[in-house]
């Protein structure tokens, strides 16, 4: 087979960070090619670097045999280096054909005949059900991610970069999506895959490459890499010195009495995960754990009613309760941290006093606001407690720095003194130090009494914090570990699935 | 809103206020120099015979007021909803003629009032929170863009106001209704000025003893995050807008009053303009979020000493516009945070080579 595409040794920092570091990638024709890695791994930049978004700072691109210098996206295109992107880039109130066609022409009056002819040509001939000149807002999510990637294939790309095309997708949907990729490997097209889900990686593509923090960890042919392999490879832990980490057994002996506080049976929202269930007991610090977007925090905000609920129930101490909006969890001793600070935790310009009270408040009513004596009191109380670095409590809280930020949010929620506490990434983008102070605060929360659910994607960390692990893959919940299971060769065997795989 | 730390001059320019005061200082002096004339202040009578104080600086206290009552609603509105309502002109045609209709009923040119003016004034504050109800629910449950949503009304309002009254300019005869826009018998200040006082205190109250302020802020600035707090981002945004309405209607009452009548397409013209222009020169950012009430209010006044300066100096009405926009854009520039935080650190500066400068002499 014919090499289309090769990277050499690329190269790409950006102020305090080694986004890629001597990274190699190789393509053939006809090939689909998984890009995997966890968070952070280096996949956007290089798929940034290969489209002309950045400028690579050393290496070499080789196109078809010819070192090329791709300068920008536009380039790229022109060297048919093309891209589809998770969301959508199209515009959604044209036809299709216009969409297909949009900047593409160099004459001065367009032909609409001939634009929707060929148009129509190209649905057919790649199988795309979708009319040229129908409005592309009517199709389906998945036909217009087809209709994207018709769009490059008729611009006589060699190289189709899929850049988490089906996250969007339900399952027939992406059934469709992998009969136009397979149709566009026959062509000899080479393709460039970036997903999450594993179980999709294994029914499509033929080769693997790996990269972790920046590097490069390995390219693999599908065969040769089972699922548990690849999940350790992402992770970066070697299946040899996967010594349990198991330290004191009392943690989970002792809470097996306990009862159940809250219990979930057939939860789902709009997000997609598939219903699940769940419980926690009193003083019980469990996690949920499985890689990026397999669903964790979607679980953990059905509980919070952040997301709309569509079914199942939540029980308190064995009684129903309803929760269809935060406030409705708020009231039942339930606290959520969630996942992205800056987006859905922080009030940026407010300052840490209004940061610290705001939850607590919004549960004491808006007739009854607290004086500012009681709010300097309750903010100088765990500014105190939690040492959160800043220089008053009327300082914006934008202005700290991110862990400080982080212990702010905690302290709200300390503050509502529940019963149930959700940390979802709460240690994501902060210093080591603060790291510690927060699992330390989550453990003696726990021996207080208050039940913690503990999200992280540091194996590790949910290790030393969690005695019960809920493991999920591909939004639906797989695996339950407990006791002795805990240690990081079950958590990956657990995550990767395909038991078969997993013990060759 | 003095911070407890040290005062400082630099910490001046970082306060909020500074803008709208130092605008209203500088147009003080302009006219002081120009023609000190401008603050002079006569005892008059007015045609009923009662004594009444007469000058520029009467005539901004008492057309600012009317703006400076809009402003308050404007600011609430423009921190939780991030845009502007460009409807409180064609509200206050609304209220105004709900006003003139209930003390008219049927009849354009009643011998006496048909109710108590306080009840016609209530319906009216009903009317003018319908208005707003309207408006919020399209941008806060439809989540159309506020200046979008609010030109529904803006185009709609005064045909809305004329349709209320048939068409016809009910005139009402009884005096007393003359006092809110101008002058109750025997005290010197006209009234509007004692109505925005008075909406000012309901304000202050009512952002000590309840979260409005928190709340409104909060959801300004971080909607999906107030959410998960408990908050519900579409009411607070919705409910703004009623309290707009509100103010709108106490706006129209002062309006219709003033000349007990109403002229639907002159009403209150282009005075939405003026109140976001406050809202503005008080150094709140439009686009939502933190919100400082007294600079709001400060800045209403602001704007109208401006225009009566303009007006002064016999600039046409017609130009007024043009006028007024040269200085609103240097207000609004140098209240521009980027701006103030150079003017700060240029001032330091210049303090610590003064420093220098001395300890080396």
């Amino acid at each position: 087979m014919k090499k289309i595409l090769e990277l050499k040794n690329i190269h790409k920092s950006f102020p305090g960070v080694l986004a890629l570091q001597g990274v190699d990638f190789s393509l053939n024709e006809g090939e689909i090619h998984a890009l995997m890695g966890e968070n952070g791994a280096g996949k956007s930049t290089l798929i940034k670097v290969l489209t002309g978004v950045y400028t690579k700072d050393e290496g070499e691109i080789i196109l078809d045999g010819n070192e090329v210098h791709i300068k920008s996206p536009q380039d790229a295109q022109r060297m048919g280096i093309s891209t589809v992107y998770q969301e959508i880039t199209l515009c959604p109130n044209l036809s299709v054909a216009e969409n297909m066609y949009i900047g593409r022409n160099e004459e001065l009056i367009q032909n609409w005949k001939k634009m929707n002819e060929g148009a129509e040509k190209i649905l057919q001939s790649l199988d795309i059900p979708a009319k040229a000149t129908q409005q592309l807002a009517s199709c389906s999510i998945a036909v217009q991610q087809m209709v994207a990637i018709a769009r490059a294939v008729d611009m006589e790309c060699k190289v189709l970069i899929l850049d988490e095309p089906t996250s969007s997708l339900d399952e027939q949907e992406v059934e469709k999506l992998f009969k136009l990729m397979r149709d566009l490997k026959q062509r000899g097209v080479g393709i460039i895959f970036v997903t999450h889900f594993l179980d999709q990686v294994y029914e499509v593509c033929d080769k693997i490459t790996v990269l972790r923090d920046g590097k490069l960890v390995g390219e693999y042919a599908i065969a040769d890499l089972p699922r548990v392999e690849l999940v350790s490879k992402m992770l970066g832990k070697e299946l040899d010195d996967l010594s349990d980490i198991k330290d004191k057994e009392t943690k989970d002996e002792k809470k097996d009495d306990s009862e159940v506080l809250f219990e979930t049976s057939g939860l789902a929202s709009d997000q997609g995960i598939k219903p699940f269930d769940f419980y926690i007991k009193k003083g019980e610090v469990n996690g949920f754990t499985g890689l990026l977007g397999s669903g964790r925090s979607e679980c953990v905000r059905a509980i919070f009613g952040a997301d709309k609920v569509i079914s199942g129930t939540v029980r308190k101490n064995g009684t129903e309760i309803k929760i269809n909006k935060p406030i409705d969890a708020m009231k039942n001793g339930i606290a959520y941290l969630p996942e992205d600070r800056k987006i859905d935790g922080i009030i940026g310009d407010l300052s840490v006093k209004d940061n610290i009270i705001l939850a607590l408040q919004v549960m004491k009513g808006f007739f009854k606001p607290f004086t500012k004596a009681e709010a300097y009191k309750f903010a100088d109380e765990y500014i105190k407690l939690l040492s959160i670095k800043t220089a008053s409590a009327d300082t914006p809280i934008k202005s700290l720095s991110g862990g400080n930020q982080q212990k702010c949010i905690i302290a709200r929620w300390l503050l509502t003194h529940p019963e149930y506490l959700i940390l979802d990434e709460p240690t994501r983008g902060i210093d080591v130090g603060t790291k510690v102070d927060i699992q330390k605060l989550v453990l003696k929360l726990a021996s207080e009494g208050m039940s913690i659910t503990f999200i992280s994607s540091e194996t590790d960390e949910m290790l030393r914090t969690c005695s019960r692990l809920v493991v999920m893959r591909d939004r639906k919940v797989v695996g339950e570990l407990t006791g002795d299971e805990l240690n990081q060769t079950m958590i990956m065997n657990t995550i990767a699935g395909g038991e078969n795989d997993a013990e060759k | 809103m003095m911070q407890k730390n040290k005062f400082q001059i630099s910490n001046i320019f970082r306060n909020q206020i500074f803008i709208p005061l130092a605008a209203l200082i500088l147009l003080a002096l302009f006219n002081l120099i120009m023609d000190p004339s401008f603050f002079k202040i006569t005892m008059g009578q007015n045609a009923a015979g009662n004594p009444v104080l007469s000058g520029y600086l009467i005539t901004i206290l008492d057309y600012g007021s009317e703006l400076a009552i809009l402003a308050i609603g404007m600011t609430l509105v423009t921190a939780a909803s991030g845009g502007q309502d460009i409807s409180v002109g064609a509200g206050i045609a609304i209220t105004g003629s709900v006003i003139l209709r209930m003390l008219c009923g049927r009849n354009s040119r009643p011998d006496e009032l048909q109710m108590p003016i306080i009840c016609a004034f209530l319906i009216a504050v009903l009317a003018g929170m319908l208005a707003g109800a309207f408006n919020g629910l399209l941008v806060s449950w439809f989540k159309i863009q506020p200046m979008v949503a609010t030109l529904i009304l803006f185009t709609a309002g005064r045909s809305i106001a004329a349709w209320i009254n048939n068409n016809e300019l009910p005139i009402v005869s009884e005096p007393s209704f003359g006092y809110y826009g101008n002058f109750i018998p025997g005290i010197p200040i006209p009234t509007p000025f004692f109505i925005a006082v008075a909406v000012m205190i309901v304000t202050a109250l009512l952002l000590k003893f309840t979260n409005l302020g928190l709340y409104v802020q909060a959801v300004g600035i971080n909607a999906k995050s107030s959410r998960l707090n408990g908050l519900n981002p579409t009411f607070i945004k919705f409910l703004t807008f009623v309290l707009l309405g509100v103010c709108v209607a106490v706006a129209g009452l002062i309006k219709v009053s003033r000349l007990s009548t109403i002229n639907y397409s002159v009403v209150a013209k282009d005075i939405e303009m003026d109140a976001i222009l406050a809202v503005a020169l008080g150094g709140n950012s439009l686009s939502g979020g933190k919100f400082n009430m007294t600079a709001s209010i400060i800045g209403a006044y602001v704007i109208q000493f401006l225009t009566t300066t303009l007006y002064k100096f016999n600039v046409k009405s017609t130009a007024l516009p043009a006028y007024k926009a040269i200085v609103v854009i240097l207000l609004v520039v140098f209240s521009a945070p980027v701006v103030r935080e150079f003017i700060s650190t240029k001032w330091k500066q210049l303090r610590s080579t003064d420093k220098i400068a001395k300890e080396v002499a």
